[in-house]
């Protein structure tokens, strides 16, 4: 029995619903758990990060202007079509993260689920969050979560695809853009799922996924001035006070997750909380 | 003619004291820092030496605080805490009239602000917090949320009690104990209410009050036994907290400077209008982070605005902060003045057209009279840096996304407001307004019940309502 | 419409006829409620103390249109009301007289007797006073029996119904006959507040009476609830204010009903100064209707002048 030749898929990144190389030209090699070579991950720039901000700034108004209702069928949308390549996320995360398939398979429905779960919060946040304040006086006072804006995403390093479902999610569920920096040596199932993001009715920016040294990218990214809030989840130990001081230029919100957070678990309101604002809106009340 | 005669509040009801001391572990104490003494803005006298603290009684206060945290304040029922919460509001009212003219003398507001806003604001925020400290559980953080330990709290010199109220009051009644450090020019009501809290029994350390300069704020959030940064200021000192805070796991929330725009639409209610304008930029001699500092008029009605705008800022009453007449009061110090002098002055040099209320002023004290440009462009110093006075930049728009494309063009984001008897447009309005509060059809409304706070550069997190627990709670 | 007075070109236009005049007046910008109640509490916590307040005190009693509109009038009680006016308080000569006189037309002749060469004038009600519900004729005849008693000022009512339901036309146009029928009396129009509710309404009736002629435009017949307040009396000081920018006439407000001590009376007055400004601080443009006002006023200044409080024994009750 002759094998066939497999056709190799070609890793790029995915900035404002397209799928580049590098501007840089640099790629590289991506290894299983035991060093085996898997493929050439595209290994972004700072000017892919720039690239990425100005598409997820670009992508803002739409995507939080859209409905909590459209939103919310989008991310169910982005369930469904990673449901149907199921199969492939688990041998890429098994590769990745060099977990058994049972585990990789647990891994990738929760991941899956979780989908689901931001999916059903697109349409509440609002009303869980906000408020009708009873101000001593004839006004009408309300307030009413809205997205902060464009957001870094520094992807947890360790687990590749359920991590990283975990961290956008809550991210566009409210209505904000990210610019997803991956996991540095398990970028591939990341990569995938911009694939699964792009044919699921995501709009072109509203999600950027750059693969490459997050000590690289992450200080253009934390430093960027269109940038309003960053998530340090994966940043390297010894960069992460760096980064924060360096947000600290234009005021960012910073998450800092705590250490070793268990994505397994069902999350918290938390991650949809670090990346609102809350506006308050007074009017009279009178004839 | 008609003139007012003068109808000056007694400055004896504000029970001055030569010296004031810091208030550590429930004893008013002298600090070792170098003492400073307050002066009356609006006369340039000394009213009064108050000790300050040293870094060692930076490290004191922390102690005392987190002493009180542990063995007292996180085990006692919140039921309980609220009550003593309850206890200082009532203490701010009944002594509500003496904070006010303490407040006025110390600050250089006029007494009937201090009066109607700032004091019974502040009673308003510790009442309404009292009554959420049994009832975290309902706030929408989970069942039981813990707080966060020991809160570090720096407060600005516009609002010396109201801000401190803002402070302590969430601290409280989430179970934190509280280190406050006022504003080195306005620390009179913080220690009088000090002295309030000694009188309601709180437990030594959970509030302590220690006067000092910026370098007594740094050492404060700084210090290795705060939990939880609070501060209320400029955009400068807040970023570098954030940046001494980088990598640490304190909380951090910051209330930072803004730029408002108020954008006025050809059909709004035009003498409402003018009145949310004054209210917006002379309110508290325009000392506010929120002030409508950006005057956005639709093109159409500019110059009947502009009119009706001028002979309403002529009739404003500048003058001794102690007149119960007195409109504006006193910028709060010879610094804050020559920054006011220095941008106003910017604002002709580029070609902006000044205005100034032929209004009298006082020979003595610090005084800054009404002053409105017009002709001005998003370009323009006025029209971008924080002046924190009584100066209105006038801009013109066309369309309704002009309004908008300009009031959002600033790293800033606390504040806007917007007039028009369109419902429909206020709405759409108020959803693309990148601010923490957008006022429509009025202006400067404060609520412990509404959380304020900015987007971007004016900060995060938020303070009042259920919204404003977050900052004082581990979630 | 025939407009009463030459007008400038952009108010010619708003009169020219019935459209143009809803147009013009549903074009003025709204009043929001909270704002101008804000405002008016605001201003009212004016402090006028000492000097300023014995002036407000002489000013005020100065603007007084002593009142007395019951069915129990008689000319006995007339006549009293007369005397207080010339000498509000009889050993303080010193004490200004007050305006006018105001009553029903049948009792103005008694009034103008009494008053003649004092300088005070006779003010009276006319057009179907209170609820201004008859026909036009008798409306007219009304005011043309007023003036023929020797009335010199005329306080009318407008139609209230045909406001509401939207004739402006028709309330324009009584209010030109009526002050035809006035000659060279003075016309003081009541827009009735207190039944018009809204304060756009009250701006837009300011604006109509004020382009019809009204010399006076004036809160409340004082028979219907709510009567002046400060925010209705701050709309129609814009009213005039604006009047005068427009066309550079002065016209006069007039709060009548409910104002009753000298405390309510500065800040009306505190109003007057800062809303419209200090032109309007003459009996010419800003009146006090009123009946137990005066002697509120006469016992401060006592008490203003005395250095000690004064009683109602010390002054006289007619």
């Amino acid at each position: 029995m002759s094998d066939r030749v497999t056709v190799a898929k070609t890793y790029k990144l995915y900035i404002g619903g397209a799928f580049p190389r590098s501007e840089s030209g640099r790629s590289y090699p991506v290894t299983d758990s035991k060093g085996a070579f898997l493929a050439n991950a595209a290994q972004g720039s700072r000017k892919d990060a720039r690239d990425a901000v100005t598409a997820a700034r670009k992508a803002f108004g739409g995507w939080s202007g859209a409905t909590a209702y459209n939103r919310g069928q989008v991310l169910y949308r982005v369930a469904e079509v990673l449901e149907g390549r199921r199969e492939q996320f688990v041998t890429e995360v098994a590769a990745s993260e060099g977990v058994p398939v049972k585990k990789a398979q647990s891994l990738v429905d929760t991941a899956i689920d979780r989908w689901v779960w931001y999916a059903g919060w697109t349409d509440k946040v609002a009303a869980v969050l906000g408020s009708a304040n009873p101000v001593a006086g004839p006004y009408f006072s309300f307030s009413t979560p809205e997205p902060t804006g464009v957001v870094a995403v520094l992807a947890p390093q360790q687990s590749s695809l359920l991590g990283l479902v975990s961290v956008i999610a809550p991210v566009i569920a409210s209505g904000n853009t990210a610019v997803v920096v991956t996991s540095q040596d398990r970028p591939l199932p990341a990569i995938t799922l911009s694939e699964v993001l792009a044919t699921s009715d995501v709009p072109g920016g509203v999600v950027n996924i750059i693969t490459g040294r997050t000590a690289e990218i992450a200080p253009w990214l934390a430093s960027h001035a269109d940038v309003n809030a960053l998530d340090l989840t994966g940043a390297p130990e010894p960069l992460r006070a760096e980064l924060e001081r360096s947000a600290a230029g234009t005021v960012k919100r910073v998450l800092r997750t705590k250490v070793g957070e268990d994505f397994a678990v069902t999350p918290d309101l938390s991650r949809i909380r670090a990346y609102l604002e809350t506006k308050t809106v007074w009017h009279p009340m009178g004839v | 003619m008609w003139e007012y005669a003068p109808a000056p509040e007694s400055r004896d009801i504000a029970n001055l004291k030569p010296a004031y001391r810091m208030f550590v572990d429930g004893q008013f104490v002298e600090g070792s820092g170098e003492p400073l003494k307050t002066i009356n803005p609006g006369t340039e006298e000394v009213l009064a030496e108050v000790s300050t603290a040293s870094k060692s009684d930076v490290d004191t206060a922390v102690k005392a605080a987190r002493r009180a945290y542990d063995r007292v304040w996180s085990k006692m029922p919140g039921s309980e805490r609220a009550k003593y919460i309850y206890r200082i509001a009532r203490q701010i009212q009944e002594r509500g009239r003496e904070l006010a003219v303490l407040e006025s003398l110390d600050n250089g507001k006029p007494i009937k602000e201090s009066r109607d806003v700032d004091v019974p604001t502040a009673a308003a925020h510790f009442f309404y917090h009292a009554g959420w400290a049994d009832k975290l559980g309902y706030a929408g953080y989970g069942p039981d949320p813990k707080p966060l330990g020991v809160a570090g709290q720096v407060i600005p010199w516009n609002f010396p009690l109201l801000m401190a109220a803002w402070k302590i009051a969430p601290a409280l009644a989430c179970g934190n104990t509280v280190v406050l450090k006022p504003a080195e020019t306005t620390p009179l009501t913080a220690l009088v209410l000090a002295d309030i809290i000694a009188q309601c029994d709180l437990p030594p350390g959970v509030v302590n009050i220690i006067p000092g300069a910026g370098d007594i704020g740094a050492a404060l959030v700084e210090h290795d036994g705060v939990d939880k940064v609070a501060f209320t200021g400029s955009t400068e000192v807040g970023k570098t907290i954030q940046r001494q805070l980088a990598g640490t796991n304190k909380k951090l929330t910051l209330e930072l400077g803004g730029k408002a725009a108020n954008v006025v639409f050809d059909d709004a209610p035009l003498d409402q209008a003018v009145e949310g304008i004054v209210n917006g930029i002379f309110f508290n001699q325009g000392h506010v982070c929120c002030a409508g500092s950006r005057l956005l008029v639709q093109e159409s009605i500019a110059d009947e605005l502009l009119e009706k705008l001028h002979a309403r800022v002529s009739t404003l009453r500048v003058g001794d902060p102690l007149d119960k007449n007195t409109d504006v009061g006193a910028i709060n110090s010879r610094e804050q003045l020559a920054r006011i002098t220095e941008l106003t002055e910017s604002g002709e040099a580029e070609g902006a057209q000044r205005w100034t209320s032929s209004c009298p002023l006082p020979d003595k004290g610090f005084y800054f009279a009404p002053t409105v440009f017009s002709g001005v462009s998003q370009a323009m110093r006025i029209a971008r840096e924080e002046i924190f006075g009584p100066v209105l930049s006038v801009l013109t728009f066309r369309t309704p996304d002009e309004a908008v494309a300009k009031a959002n063009n600033t790293p800033y984001g606390l504040s806007a407001g917007v007039w028009t008897e369109k419902g429909s447009r206020i709405l759409w309005m108020a959803q693309r307004m990148r601010a923490g509060v957008v006022w429509s059809n009025t202006f400067n409304r404060f609520d412990p019940t509404a959380p304020f706070g900015g987007y971007q550069e004016s900060g995060f997190g938020r303070e009042g309502g259920r919204t404003g627990l977050e900052a004082y709670l581990d979630v | 419409m025939a407009a009463p007075t030459t007008l400038p070109s952009a108010l010619a236009d708003a009169v020219r006829d019935e459209s143009s005049l809803r147009r013009f007046l549903h074009g003025l910008p709204g009043v929001d409620q909270v704002g101008v109640e804000q405002r008016a509490a605001g201003l009212g916590t004016r402090s006028i103390k000492k000097a300023a307040k014995l002036h407000a005190i002489d000013l005020a009693i100065s603007m007084v249109d002593l009142t007395t509109l019951e069915g129990a009038d008689t000319p006995g009680k007339v006549r009293g009301l007369a005397a207080k006016a010339r000498r509000p308080d009889p050993d303080r000569p010193d004490v200004p007289k007050v305006a006018a006189v105001c009553v029903y037309p049948d009792m103005v002749k008694t009034a103008a007797d009494e008053l003649r060469g004092t300088g005070i004038g006779v003010a009276s009600v006319a057009t179907a006073f209170p609820s201004g519900r008859s026909t036009m004729d008798v409306k007219l005849a009304d005011t043309r029996f007023a003036v023929e008693q020797g009335a010199s000022e005329v306080d009318m009512v407008i139609d209230r119904g045909a406001f509401l339901s939207g004739r402006y036309g028709q309330v324009f146009e009584e209010i030109v006959e009526v002050k035809r029928a006035c000659g060279d009396a003075h016309l003081k129009v009541i827009l009735e507040t207190g039944e018009l509710v809204t304060y756009d309404n009250v701006r837009r009736a300011s604006w109509l009476a004020l382009l019809a002629g009204g010399d006076f435009i004036k809160t409340s017949t004082g028979k219907v609830q709510p009567a002046a307040t400060l925010p209705v009396t701050h709309v129609m000081l814009q009213a005039v204010r604006d009047w005068k920018t427009q066309t550079g006439e002065l016209r006069g407000v007039k709060p009548a009903g409910g104002i009753r001590s000298t405390k309510d009376a500065i800040k009306y007055l505190v109003a007057v100064h800062e809303v419209a400004g200090p032109e309007w601080l003459d009996p010419h443009l800003f009146r006090f209707g009123a009946s137990t006002l005066l002697n509120d006023l006469l016992m401060q200044r006592r008490t203003q002048l005395d250095g000690h409080y004064s009683g109602p024994d010390y002054v006289t009750v007619d």
